[in-house]
């Protein structure tokens, strides 16, 4: 019997070959805290702060940063199983998030926001953090639905990420399986409010977890 | 070919005893029939739809390699099936009998750990090359370390 020689094998373009984008990971990966912690920008508004009359610049402009962060988060469209079903749906016309100036942007160059719809495998962790670190600062992360808060029903299987915490830091954590738009939508809400809190905090909400 | 005169015919040939189920025949092979008996039937009782190829976990008893062919045009199904043996993780590979077993084989060494002889091109087909141990085997630990997430 004839056997048939394989079909060549075309190798998968290797990441660190790369030369530009592994530099711009790396440097995202030593800013941990990225834009947040600018000592150069602290320096300076510690420095209008003190001059007389100077708080209540710093702290208007730190309201309306905030205001126009709070108002304009835009998600990156990056669904991952399910859950993406109800993020599409809370996108869409019915419940229209665009209402709070959301808008899915479909690049992580310019977006502010992952929404982290579904069970996160081992295999996608690593795409996951790559677009996580694509995004710029600052951003932030809502992990939506039970696979992504805790692996969820697929806890037990040998693929699934534990909780997408473990891979990049979570800000809002939206309970169920699936969460309804109306969930989402009210753990949209709770971030804008974060968000709103931002500066303030010097911080986000949540420190940035090892690992 | 009705699956009567297919038991009768394998009983001859063979020497081994098939269980019929309605359309379906069984056929337990010993592990050095294996391409040979597949072969035989896909040339004599024209079974040449290859639909499956799977794996067993039998914990102590070993693995047991399973698949599934069928003829078409008199709707004959034929299930083989094979036990490696306590430890034993070689089985002779279906990929020059049927072209169709090359991926099925590859997931069936990536969940299970069968290495087939002979296949062109054993690698892991699911799971990350560097990934160690087969999960679907009974004594897979959950908790298996794997490498990290970048």
């Amino acid at each position: 019997m004839e056997v048939k020689p394989p079909i060549p094998q075309v190798p998968a373009p290797v990441w660190g070959d790369i030369k530009d984008l592994q530099e711009w990971e790396k440097y995202h990966q030593e800013r941990q805290d990225g834009d947040k912690t600018s000592e150069t920008l602290a320096s300076i508004a510690d420095a209008i702060h003190h001059m007389p009359g100077g708080w209540i610049v710093v702290t208007t402009t730190d309201k309306i940063f905030n205001w126009a962060r709070s108002s304009s988060i835009w998600p990156v469209t990056f669904g991952l199983a399910c859950c993406a079903i109800e993020m599409m749906a809370t996108f869409a016309s019915r419940f229209d998030v665009e209402r709070f100036g959301m808008v899915p942007w479909a690049s992580p160059r310019h977006s502010d926001l992952m929404i982290v719809s579904g069970t996160v495998t081992i295999k996608m962790a690593p795409m996951l953090k790559r677009i996580y670190d694509q995004m710029p600062d600052p951003k932030w992360v809502v992990s939506m639905g039970s696979c992504a808060n805790s692996g969820g029903p697929f806890r037990h299987g040998y693929h699934v990420v534990k909780g997408v915490d473990r891979v990049v830091p979570v800000d809002v954590y939206v309970p169920g399986c699936p969460p309804t738009p109306d969930s989402l939508m009210y753990g949209l809400l709770k971030l804008q409010e974060q968000v709103a809190e931002f500066q303030k905090l010097g911080r986000k909400s949540t420190p940035a977890q090892e690992g | 070919m009705n699956p009567t005169d297919a038991v009768s015919l394998i009983r001859e040939t063979f020497g081994v005893e098939p269980v019929v189920d309605g359309p379906t025949v069984t056929v337990a092979l010993p592990v050095n029939q294996w391409k040979e008996v597949v072969a035989w039937a896909k040339t004599t009782l024209g079974c040449r739809y290859f639909n499956w190829l799977s794996a067993v976990d039998w914990k102590a008893e070993g693995l047991e390699v399973v698949c599934r062919i069928e003829n078409l045009e008199s709707g004959l199904v034929i299930f083989f099936r094979t036990r490696l043996g306590a430890g034993a993780t070689h089985c002779p590979s279906l990929v020059p009998v049927y072209r169709g077993a090359d991926w099925m084989e590859r997931e069936c060494y990536d969940m299970f750990g069968v290495v087939f002889d002979d296949h062109p091109d054993l690698r892991r087909i699911l799971l990350p090359q560097e990934w160690e141990g087969h999960p679907l085997r009974k004594d897979y630990a959950i908790d298996t370390p794997h490498a990290p997430y970048r």
